[in-house]
């Protein structure tokens, strides 16, 4: 173990660096770029040893923290991660240097508030992936919108307050649900234990009577699937990344959306097990709605961020179909899509910020013809295309073949149905392709455009690495994975049967089952 | 031994992909040029090399395999990235790299005055290293990178000309309709993986008899299937094929005749236990191959593109090699993908002489009396011609009279007897092309008369070697040899797995009769052919005008094309608009906006009582005390 309190300075540092850059005098207002991209790169760095000095095969959470927060209700400064986090935080450090990095030329108004709020998110995303404690995880969960909501609406295109609007308070909708079942469920531990906390593992070792437990999984499951977002209530995502600048958008597919799929594996699917296995199939139809769903509306758009975000929709869907499999190939599937989705997804939209910031347009139909002038650029999107359709040999394609791999175990008709999305993302990202990039020039102002600079391609090199490396050797990052997916899975299968023994104990009397000589208070 | 090889086939192209990318334009033109035919030439040699040692092994350990590393391992699944040589790969990697070699030095001539020359041997040598990955790989999923790897290289190399919309197009439609098929073997797959738990070669085919329930495995071979009609354009999937006549001629040959699109046909043949467990999947592929092999047949008879005749000629050829594998015949099969890659490579690239020559004309109505300006070009076409025609003694007569006689030994009378009426018609259409590219009068125009040119030596010799392997190459199959013929012996050990290779012998007699009737039916359409366009023209124009009916369904190709626009295409865009404009802006966001219209009306309403005046507040109070007043009174 390091000598220092790990996570808590990766946490804080962008923090610390958000507010030193806020502050700096005026005359920095340009330089700030450097400074934020600084902050962001050592940050990486920092975050690295996740990957290095992680066990995977270790029980429970590494790295771990743990300080009295607010003793009288047991809220504790809890903090820790399995490999599931670690790579999620992996994920975030990464992304935000690299939407920091792109956002160099583009941002021209507020810039040192700007870098300010892109580090100030990347805190609050790391809490959430970090913290072990139900009211913390609270917090940061509700504290991550609001850097987000301003990038929106601030730094955002023509429609951006409507859009920044709809993003908190679909959000806030969600949340506000899971609150309540927060509040509740301590309650309920008060009960149980008779010490108050919010601690997660705590939560974990409390049996749910089945029938109350479809309550609280339906609070978080709402919550969750806004954010991934699941059909039919992902409208808040095109509008949220048309509006929101290219940095933002990035962070918003590559990491914010992860925090609805990383809900469930870590809260939702463990704490209320039986409620799981009533809704599986229900939420495994709806991801799988999503699928299609979101191809073929992708299909269609005249807008490329538009396109983008909805196959971002068809993408998450794999990831909840890949957790509904309750396998474990549905499980590392889905886990290895959420970083693929992160990495390609973010790439994609580093890409429309590339012609966006030269041509001022997103609309397909202004575009055209783009291999003539821009031959490095086009070879990028190419790449990051196919990744995104799934080709074998890229990182697509490992997370989609799990997870159809998973689905199909448990239920061939998921699989069967899951799997057209295969050939619908060909279709509406080849069309896409087809329509910018290949064909002649047909609008004048396209011809003088200029070809990638150096810092834009430092800004893909390393996504493109992660492509291949994730397509053709995704084992290092399956190993750090599966211990801590193999754990989730047995808990809830532990837990289910746990749960449901209370029922034959005490039907329909006790929502949880006290222990014997329990002294708990009642409030 | 040194096995540790094997890799290195595939990776040496993938190398120069690299050294190409890295180095860029610095490379120049020569120095792609040898690096991109260096790569494959070496790879041939590498692919030799290791063949001959597979050969000097006694014949029931010929099966050099070796683990490159774990490619994905989750609970019990688990995946490598592993290669294997056994007499099956070992017949594909030498056409592969043999017939690549030779159509990437072709290439260097046919592509000397694009502009483009760097980026078409990137792609190139992708694909060589996509379709040798194909046909090594050790299991289902690496084989299926390859397989899709391929899709991806003819998808770049048929858009090649991207800015030309129909060459685009044409890649994209490549790529999906294959990707359909993609979406059935990857359900096989799955299907295999859970009932014998592993996608490796060996060990599926071990577990599969045990394993697999008869509908199981009938559903899992037909979901293969489909797979393999999408990449060897067979109905239902055949549109891509034609339309990927848009893309270089030396890509026509290599990828879209002599390897990829034999795919289909090496999968089946990899996983002929499999389907041997299949009767009625089997059943369908025979039923499929030779419906094709007539329909692309009597297309190819009406075409008046030169590469488009061809590319109609490949969809029917791969029929006949589907007929094989339906009736039990994969070795057969895959006797006819090594002399079909001789000859149709061939014809492809003497074509592309012809359009070299013409100055990129490719419409036949204009050529005609090319023979003596394209001495070499029109002897190495005249023999290739006569190869797929059936002629005896060619290589396609030995590989065709196999798959004709396997359908009538095996009792598949109705195959043999469409594989006789294909191979009457293919006879036709391939001298009707001959003629009118070579006999006849010159129907060029001035100009085109002016620049005709005999092709470069770089072009030549390979059409000259292919000449030679279409004359000679047929010869490892030649009939009536005691215990099969020298090929079907060399890959006995990799087909007889499972046990089922039934052997059905015939009578001499018979085998006699099947011979001389081929030979008949092929000669017939030679002549009929000559009549109707070289000795009598007029007979060709009165046939159109007798049958015009007829003539317009195979000149528009059944409108296979205009009935998926209207059925499958045009209403699944349509949907996707409703999808998008009703459900989504509609109804979906119509109840979120519904929400918050509601609330900022309600908040309006609730803001009126909270309006700061205090008198407001007081007439609040007064009729609230009045209210409680009242109530408890009452």
């Amino acid at each position: 173990m390091l000598p220092i309190p790990y996570l808590t300075v990766l946490v804080f540092f962008p923090l610390v660096a958000a507010v030193l850059v806020a502050v700096l005098p005026q005359r920095f207002e340009r330089s700030a770029r450097a400074w934020a991209t600084l902050a962001a790169a050592i940050e990486f760095v920092a975050s690295l040893p996740l990957w290095s000095r992680l066990t995977p095969s270790a029980p429970g959470f590494q790295f771990e923290e743990n300080l009295a927060w607010i003793p009288s209700i047991g809220a504790r400064y809890h903090l820790g991660v399995d490999g599931i986090s670690a790579l999620l935080a992996l994920l975030t450090t990464l992304m935000t240097f690299i939407a920091v990095l792109s956002a160099w030329t583009s941002v021209e108004r507020r810039s040192r508030e700007f870098y300010a709020m892109l580090l100030a998110l990347e805190a609050g995303m790391l809490g959430t992936f970090f913290c072990l404690d139900l009211l913390l995880f609270y917090v940061f969960w509700e504290a991550m919108l609001i850097p987000m909501y301003l990038l929106i609406g601030v730094w955002g295109g023509q429609r951006r307050i409507y859009a920044a609007v709809k993003f908190f308070l679909y959000t806030m909708a969600g949340s506000v649900l899971m609150l309540v079942a927060i509040l509740s469920l301590f309650q309920m531990q008060r009960q149980f234990t008779g010490v108050p906390s919010f601690d997660l593992t705590s939560f974990y070792a409390m049996p749910i009577a089945p029938t109350l437990q479809l309550w609280y999984f339906l609070a978080f499951a709402f919550a969750f699937a806004i954010k991934v977002p699941m059909w039919p209530v992902h409208t808040w995502l095109p509008d949220a990344h048309v509006e929101a600048p290219t940095a933002g958008s990035v962070i918003l597919a590559a990491v914010l959306l992860k925090m609805g799929s990383y809900g469930f594996v870590r809260f939702a699917m463990p704490m209320f097990p039986n409620a799981l296995a009533v809704c599986t199939p229900t939420i495994a139809w709806i991801s799988i709605i999503g699928i299609v769903y979101g191809a073929v509306v992708a299909m269609v758009q005249p807008d490329l961020k538009k396109l983008v975000a909805y196959s971002s929709v068809s993408h998450m869907g794999f990831c909840m179909l890949g957790l509904m499999a309750m396998n474990a190939q549905g499980f590392a599937g889905s886990m290895m899509t959420m970083l693929s989705h992160g990495v390609s997804t973010g790439a994609l939209f580093l890409l429309v910020g590339v012609i966006y910031e030269r041509r001022h347009t997103r609309a397909i139909a202004d575009f055209g013809g783009l291999w003539k002038v821009m031959p490095v650029f086009s070879a990028i999107f190419l790449v990051v295309t196919l990744s995104s359709i799934g080709l074998p040999g890229t990182n697509g394609f490992v997370g989609e073949f799990l997870v159809l791999l998973g689905a199909f175990m448990t239920k061939f008709s998921w699989a069967a149905v899951a799997a057209t999305g295969v050939i619908l993302s060909a279709c509406y990202m080849l069309w896409m392709f087809q329509r910018v990039v290949f064909g002649p020039i047909v609008h004048e102002e396209n011809r003088g455009l200029g070809d990638l600079t150096l810092r834009e391609r430092l800004v893909f090199a390393p996504l493109l690495l992660l492509i291949f490396w994730m397509g053709f050797m995704p084992q290092p990052f399956l190993d750090r994975m599966q211990p801590a997916l193999d754990r989730t899975l047995e808990l809830t299968h532990q837990r289910a049967e746990r749960s449901a023994a209370l029922v034959e104990r005490a039907p329909g009397i006790r929502l949880v089952s006290a222990p014997s000589g329990d002294g708990g208070s009642r409030p | 031994m040194n096995a540790s090889l094997l890799a290195w086939i595939p990776g040496l192209p993938l190398a120069a992909v690299l050294v190409n990318l890295l180095l860029g334009d610095r490379l120049g033109k020569k120095g792609t040029a040898w690096l991109a035919c260096g790569a494959v030439v070496a790879a041939f040699a590498l692919a030799l090399r290791a063949v001959l040692q597979l050969a000097a092994l006694p014949e029931h350990e010929r099966h050099l395999s070796e683990v490159a590393w774990t490619w994905m391992r989750v609970g019990t699944f688990s995946v490598d990235v592993a290669f294997l040589l056994d007499p099956l790969s070992a017949v594909m990697v030498l056409v592969v790299t043999g017939v690549g070699s030779l159509i990437h030095i072709y290439a260097t001539g046919y592509m000397s005055h694009d502009p483009s020359f760097r980026r078409f041997f990137l792609y190139l040598n992708l694909f060589m290293f996509a379709m040798l990955t194909l046909v090594l790989a050790d299991n289902y999923l690496l084989l299926f990178v390859g397989w899709e790897g391929v899709g991806l290289c003819s998808y770049l190399l048929i858009g090649f000309w991207y800015e030309r919309p129909s060459a685009a197009e044409a890649g994209k439609k490549a790529f999906i309709v294959n990707r359909i098929g993609d979406f059935g073997f990857m359900l096989g797959a799955f299907m295999l993986v859970t009932a014998t738990g592993s996608l490796q070669f060996d060990r599926v085919f071990s577990a599969a008899p045990h394993v697999f329930t008869a509908a199981g495995v009938t559903l899992a071979t037909l979901l293969m299937f489909l797979g393999a009609t999408g990449k060897s354009a067979q109905i239902p999937l055949f549109t891509w094929l034609p339309d990927a006549m848009e893309g270089p001629t030396p890509v026509s040959a290599l990828i879209h005749a002599a390897t990829m699109v034999t795919a289909g046909v090496y999968m089946l043949a990899r996983s002929h236990v499999l389907f041997e467990l299949a009767p009625a999947t089997m059943q369908v592929v025979a039923v499929i191959g030779a419906a094709t092999a007539l329909m692309a047949a009597t297309i190819g008879l009406a075409q008046n593109d030169i590469k488009r005749v061809l590319a109609y000629s490949t969809v029917s050829q791969l029929g006949y090699m589907f007929m094989a594998c339906g009736v039990g015949a994969f070795g057969a099969g895959i006797f006819h993908v090594m002399t079909h890659a001789f000859f149709k490579a061939l014809l492809f690239l003497g074509a592309g002489s012809v359009i070299h020559a013409m100055s990129d004309e490719q419409y036949m109505r204009r050529m005609g009396g090319l023979s003596s300006r394209l001495p070499f070009t029109h002897g190495t076409m005249a023999v290739a011609t006569l190869a797929i025609a059936g002629v005896p003694f060619l290589a396609g007569f030995f590989s065709k009279d196999e798959i004709l006689h396997a359908a009538w030994a095996s009792g598949h009378k109705g195959i043999w007897l469409a594989g006789i009426v294909g191979a009457c018609l293919t006879a036709f259409y391939m001298t009707r092309l001959y003629v009118l590219t070579f006999r006849g009068p010159s129907r060029l125009s001035h100009e085109a008369e002016h620049h005709l040119h005999e092709s470069p030596p770089s072009m030549i010799v390979p059409l000259v070697v292919l000449a030679v392997l279409s004359v000679v190459g047929g010869y490892v199959g030649m009939p009536f040899q005691q215990g099969g013929n020298a090929f079907e012996t060399w890959l006995h050990p990799v087909l007889s797995a499972g046990g089922h290779a039934a052997h059905h012998e015939v009578s001499r007699g018979v085998e006699w009769l099947l011979i001389l009737l081929s030979v008949g039916v092929a000669l017939l359409g030679i002549v009929l052919s000559l009549r109707s366009y070289l000795w009598n023209p007029a007979t060709a124009t009165a046939l159109q005008t007798r049958f015009a009916g007829l003539h317009r369904l195979l000149v528009n190709k059944y409108w296979v094309d205009e009935v998926y626009d209207a059925v499958l295409v045009r209403p699944f865009v349509g949907i996707s608009e409703w999808m998008w404009r009703f459900w989504d802006a509609k109804v979906v966001d119509g109840l979120v906006n519904g929400v918050g219209t509601t609330l900022e009306g309600g908040s309006a309403i609730l803001k009126l009582f909270q309006n700061g005046y205090v008198g407001t507040y007081a007439l609040f109070i007064t009729l609230g005390v009045i209210a409680l007043f009242l109530h408890f009174l009452r």
